[in-house]
């Protein structure tokens, strides 16, 4: 070892010799780190077998196909069919996404594209701040404000377009609609930054061609910049849904927590997410019932997995599409 | 000479034009929307409940008399979310540290990106069932319900946040000063604590305040693992009460004065976040980096 070094031999030790006891600080922290990394992946695997295995007895007992597919949600007599919260979740996501994307976009786009420098800071705090109202405040808002003052406007939308599928009949209170809106609302910050960050990676050149061609601003944005842009905004879109998706409280205060499919939009309904919240204190007694809201919460995780995924893959690909090196023109 | 070159835009895609940016604007004034109108109600709501009284006695209970005030929500919502970052952002920042340090672009540390992204996706109502599962069917610690629990819950909601903010700042931090201090013979443990965190301190600083007004919101994972109660209690052993959680019971309450409790409660819990929130922005924009 020591013939090896530039320093004689029997010198004072430089830099690069360090005693085993003087790497042990490095050792251990480079281990300890490891071991903390490590933990997680252990927990989030833990945390997915703990459902499966605690929500076990609802699946043995109806089935995970009856589960899943039968429509009567009754805990009183035994019945647990999760079709009722499954369709509430994906009803009200799908609003959401349909009010709030083109929102989001839109102002994604006026904040990057069209506002005037000065206003573009502010702009983009205040859209930021919607992520900063807490959940039971949107609904404690939309308990006390939304629904009563909505219902007069709903009913007229659903009167007058009656003749679309799921929008006629009476308007209740509180309904799927309140909800997606509510949503909506909560999912524009997430979907509106993503977007922005997305419009604002749009290489100059691409705008200033198409100026030079002679395009109009909304040209430009319809033919250079929306393109490039497109997989970012999915991506964000998907987001907000997964987002949309796991939301609790404040669907549970506006949906009227009925566990039947409503016939409108306009009616009560029930969310994966809700029925957990809500029936859980009378669940802790009632281990068939317990296990199934367990069994809605596995609904809900794979889900939120599944669209959190896709939603990764998108805005991996508008990323990697980024790099000029990447660039085919 | 040069028109010649330039056929002016017709009339009708001027038109188009006008139409889609005005447009573009009114849906950014109609987003805008929602958020004037919560504040101007939280603000109108909220005031009237608001005293000294409010803010240091406790909720009674009581539902035809003297509803109380928020004292023990306030101190549960600190206490809880206080214990949860002391949690979270230790392991958060560490995890952020060995992958930007140690893992690098090893199959390991894309693999707990990986599950770092999934802890991001999964509903804080989860999180909150997970607790309930391993630690409050099991009676851990000889309590059901328990603060502690609470806490548990929110910290594994704050650890992805808290890991990504810090992760894309301490990939901010220059090459060129971890080459410095290797150079003058630091081993990689003083690296990292004195010249990688400090220099990213800032940006820390704002991600774990962005996670703490986040947990600090979070109504779901309390549900059903420290519960609620009306006195304040300092044991965390115990259920404890929190805003979130007083605000949501509120709201079922068909008697008026317990609504404006709830939105008195509400207002606070806004105001404390808001300022959070700024507070996290003004460290930002002080920040060196980004």
């Amino acid at each position: 070892m020591e013939a090896g070094t530039i320093t004689p031999a029997g010198e004072r030790s430089s830099a690069l010799h360090r005693s085993p006891a003087a790497r042990l600080p490095d050792r251990a922290l480079k281990w300890g780190l490891t071991a903390l990394s490590l933990g997680v992946i252990v927990l989030i695997a833990y945390f997915f077998i703990r459902l499966i295995v605690e929500s076990e007895p609802v699946f043995q007992q109806v089935g995970v196909v009856n589960y899943l597919f039968s429509a009567d949600w009754v805990p009183s007599k035994e019945l647990y069919g999760a079709l009722p919260l499954l369709a509430g979740t994906l009803i009200t996501s799908a609003i959401a996404l349909l009010l709030g994307i083109p929102v989001a976009v839109a102002t994604a786009l006026f904040i990057t594209e069209l506002a005037p420098r000065r206003i573009r800071g502010p702009l983009t705090v205040v859209v930021d701040l919607l992520a900063a109202v807490p959940s039971v405040v949107y609904g404690l808002w939309g308990f006390f404000f939304l629904i009563p003052k909505l219902k007069p406007a709903e009913q007229w939308l659903a009167d007058t377009f009656s003749f679309v599928p799921f929008v006629g009949g009476t308007v209740t209170g509180p309904n799927y609609f309140v909800a997606g809106l509510i949503l909506a609302i909560m999912i524009l910050p997430i979907a509106s930054a993503i977007s922005r960050e997305v419009i604002s990676t749009v290489p100059p050149e691409h705008k200033e061609a198409a100026l030079a061609l002679g395009a109009t601003r909304w040209e430009t944005i319809r033919m250079a910049v929306l393109p490039y842009a497109r997989g970012g905004i999915a991506g964000g879109a998907m987001l907000g849904l997964g987002r949309a998706i796991g939301e609790t409280i404040a669907v549970t205060l506006v949906i009227g927590n009925a566990p039947v499919i409503g016939d409108s939009i306009f009616q009560q309904g029930y969310t994966l997410a809700a029925v957990i919240a809500n029936e859980f204190g009378e669940a802790a007694s009632n281990e068939l019932h317990r296990a199934a809201l367990i069994g809605a919460g596995l609904v809900l995780f794979v889900l939120t997995l599944g669209v959190n995924g896709v939603a990764r893959a998108f805005v991996v690909r508008a990323e990697r599409g980024r790099r000029p090196a990447g660039m085919a023109a | 000479m040069s028109s010649v070159a330039f056929a002016p835009v017709s009339a009708r895609r001027r038109r188009t034009d006008k139409l889609a940016r005005a447009s573009v604007a009114l849906l950014t004034g109609v987003a805008l929307v929602p958020l004037a109108l919560i504040l101007y109600y939280l603000v109108k709501q909220g005031i009237g409940a608001i005293s000294l009284d409010f803010f240091t006695t406790d909720p009674t209970g009581s539902f035809l008399g003297d509803p109380g005030g928020i004292k023990s929500a306030i101190l549960g919502t600190v206490l809880m979310v206080g214990l949860a970052a002391a949690v979270a952002v230790p392991v958060g920042v560490g995890v952020a540290v060995w992958l930007v340090e140690f893992g690098r672009a090893s199959k390991l540390a894309h693999a707990v990106r990986y599950f770092i992204d999934v802890m991001t996706g999964v509903p804080s109502i989860v999180f909150g069932l997970f607790v309930y599962i391993t630690l409050v069917i099991g009676g851990a610690g000889g309590s059901s319900f328990a603060a502690w629990k609470g806490s548990t819950a929110l910290a594994l909601l704050m650890l992805p946040i808290v890991t990504r903010s810090a992760e894309v700042v301490l990939l901010l931090v220059p090459d060129a000063l971890r080459e410095a201090a290797y150079a003058l013979g630091a081993p990689r443990w003083k690296v990292v604590f004195r010249v990688v965190l400090p220099t990213a301190l800032p940006g820390i600083v704002t991600g774990v305040l962005l996670a703490v007004a986040r947990a600090a919101g979070e109504t779901a994972p309390l549900l059903f693992t420290a519960a609620a109660v009306n006195a304040t209690a300092f044991n965390y052993n115990d259920s404890m009460n929190s805003l979130p959680m007083l605000i949501f019971k509120n709201v079922g309450q068909a008697q008026d004065r317990l609504v404006t409790i709830a939105w008195g409660a509400a207002l606070t819990l806004v105001a404390m976040i808001l300022m959070l929130t700024l507070l996290a922005r003004l460290i930002q924009r002080r920040s060196r980096l980004s």
